[in-house]
């Protein structure tokens, strides 16, 4: 089992919303899931609740075997090298290189004298060039992270999560900062890594058509509530309009 | 829209309205202030112009420059700039954890934060040349209290500007390093080091820059130096040697401002 949540609550504002209320969900290792919802959904939250770096909120959050609102600081650190992350906007470090990107996915493998020197093992460097290649980004190893494009540099985001031979990748919008060309390119790249290295994959999406597209397993976030759980087969009109209703007091409210 | 119909909507304002009053009151009291103070300092236009034939006279018994000194200025010249080297240097290494430790975006701890952040403008209240005075009556007088004063005195400036850097970095990175499991030191090393290394090299040629001046007039008060043999050379009376080491140091801050301006365009 891979995630299992249960009751699992979150509040920001000392209790008046919810941006996860009462969630139950159980993900089997292995799985391709789709996360939509309108924007404050709750969908980052989820994420960020599952890799701890969220402070914790109520209920249970087992995943990989621990119970995550219970981890120590210096437990988390275990937990997270097993979780790779991919944001929307790279996060790389923009005036490194490319390899050394990438590498970070090791730190957490490294003994401390070598993470903090740089001077990775040959192995974590042929691990990395390894990872660089698959992702088609041969020969790029020592350009500036700053001198790459948007869809390049999400793949140098994509290296250095597999880098960390992972057992989950969240991936939070990785395609909002890109063309619909460069979308569909990074989404078929989770799919392959999902397939390939039977890696449990969750990616926060907001384009309906590429989540239907490539997710066997999608669900819905509203107002922090799991409100639709299932295959894109499932997810009719109905339920989508339920999905994405933006009723009338909140329009006023923006 | 409705704002600005109403905007139009209001009448002219009073030729005498009371912000205007405040106004001139606020100038009253401005002047009678520097009057008082004037007083007290005895500002005195007659005096000074009754100075002005000493002065020329002064200036005059400068010229010309005796250059023959110029082996001796030049070598206290160098014991100026490496005062400020090392001070800077000094303050360079102080001021690195201090910066992080005072930056509100690194550590939790907000008790540290809080007394970090009290002792760097405490630091930069007290002027270099107090400070001095306390090393002195430590280590006795030379270039070695004037030394350790600048770079206590330092790291006021360093550490306040290497703090306000590492808070303006992009959050991303440190989000990256943190997901994928990286230490405190870790993080700090990959995803903040290198967003403010190029910042830290500047802060501390422009520190530099202000230190060979202060320690100039450190040197006046006893920290050996440029600014001791300029001291010297007025007590003897010995105006055109005098005239060499105000020339030297003229030349000192301008080439060093040249350089440092230079450098630090080129790392940022
Ligand atoms: N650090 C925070 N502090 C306060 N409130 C927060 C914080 N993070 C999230 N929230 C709130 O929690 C709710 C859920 O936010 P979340 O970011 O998870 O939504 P989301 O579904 O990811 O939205 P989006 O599509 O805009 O990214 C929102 O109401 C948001 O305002
Ligand atoms: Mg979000």
């Amino acid at each position: 089992m891979s995630i299992i949540a249960k009751n699992l609550s979150k509040t920001f504002d000392g209790g008046k919303t919810y941006a996860l209320k009462n969630v139950n969900l159980t993900i089997q290792q292995g799985e391709l899931i789709a996360i939509i919802g309108l924007s404050g959904a709750g969908k980052s939250t989820f994420l960020r609740a599952i890799n701890g770096t969220n402070p914790a909120g109520t209920g249970d959050l087992q995943v990989l075997g621990v119970n995550v609102p219970q981890l120590k600081t210096s437990q988390l650190v275990g937990l997270r090298k097993q979780i790779g992350f991919i944001f929307q906007q790279f996060n790389l470090v923009k005036n490194l290189t490319v390899l050394q990107n990438v590498l970070v996915g090791r730190i957490a493998y490294a003994p401390l004298w070598r993470s903090l020197t740089g001077i990775y093992s040959q192995e974590d460097k042929s691990i990395a060039k390894k990872a660089l290649d698959s992702v088609g980004l041969e020969g790029r190893y020592y350009d500036k992270a700053r001198n790459l494009s948007g869809g390049q540099q999400q793949r140098v985001a994509i290296a250095r999560a597999l880098v960390q031979e992972p057992k989950i990748i969240l991936a939070d919008e990785p395609m909002a900062s890109l063309d619909p060309k460069l979308s569909e390119v990074v989404i078929e790249m989770l799919e392959n890594i999902n397939r390939e290295r039977n890696i449990t994959v969750i990616v926060n999406i907001h384009v309906l058509s590429l989540a239907k597209k490539y997710a066997k397993r999608m669900i819905a976030f509203r107002k922090g509530e799991v409100v639709f759980d299932g295959p894109p087969s499932e997810l009719t009109d109905e339920k989508v309009e339920a999905i994405y209703h933006v009723d009338k007091k909140a329009m006023d409210e923006l | 829209m409705k704002r600005e119909l109403k905007k139009i909507d209001l009448p002219p304002p009073k030729p005498f309205s009371l912000s205007t009053m405040v106004g001139y009151f606020v100038i009253l009291v401005l002047i009678a202030l520097s009057y008082w103070s004037g007083i007290a300092v005895e500002f005195s236009l007659s005096r000074l112009i009754e100075g002005l034939p000493y002065m020329a006279d002064f200036l005059s018994r400068m010229w010309p420059p005796d250059l023959t000194v110029l082996d001796r200025v030049w070598k206290e010249t160098l014991l100026t700039v490496q005062l400020a080297w090392v001070a800077t240097v000094i303050s360079l290494f102080l001021s690195l954890p201090v910066g992080f430790l005072a930056a509100s975006n690194v550590f939790e701890s907000k008790a540290l934060r809080s007394a970090v952040i009290f002792f760097l403008n405490a630091d930069r209240a007290i002027d270099a040349l107090i400070v001095a005075l306390f090393f002195v009556s430590a280590v006795g007088l030379g270039p070695f209290p004037g030394t350790l004063a600048l770079a206590i005195h330092s790291v006021g400036m360093l550490g306040k500007l290497f703090a306000d850097a590492i808070e303006a970095i992009d959050r991303g990175p440190v989000e990256a390093l943190e997901s994928a499991g990286a230490g405190k030191l870790a993080t700090i090393r990959w995803a903040i080091w290198p967003q403010v290394a190029p910042h830290f090299i500047s802060f501390f040629l422009f520190r530099f820059e202000l230190n060979i001046r202060v320690a100039v007039v450190l040197g006046l008060v006893g920290a050996g130096g440029i600014g001791f043999l300029l001291t010297q050379y007025m007590r003897l009376f010995q105006y055109q040697k005098l005239a060499t080491v105000v020339l030297v140091i003229l030349v000192l801050v301008m080439v060093v401002d040249f350089f440092s301006a230079r450098l630090r365009k080129a790392v940022l």
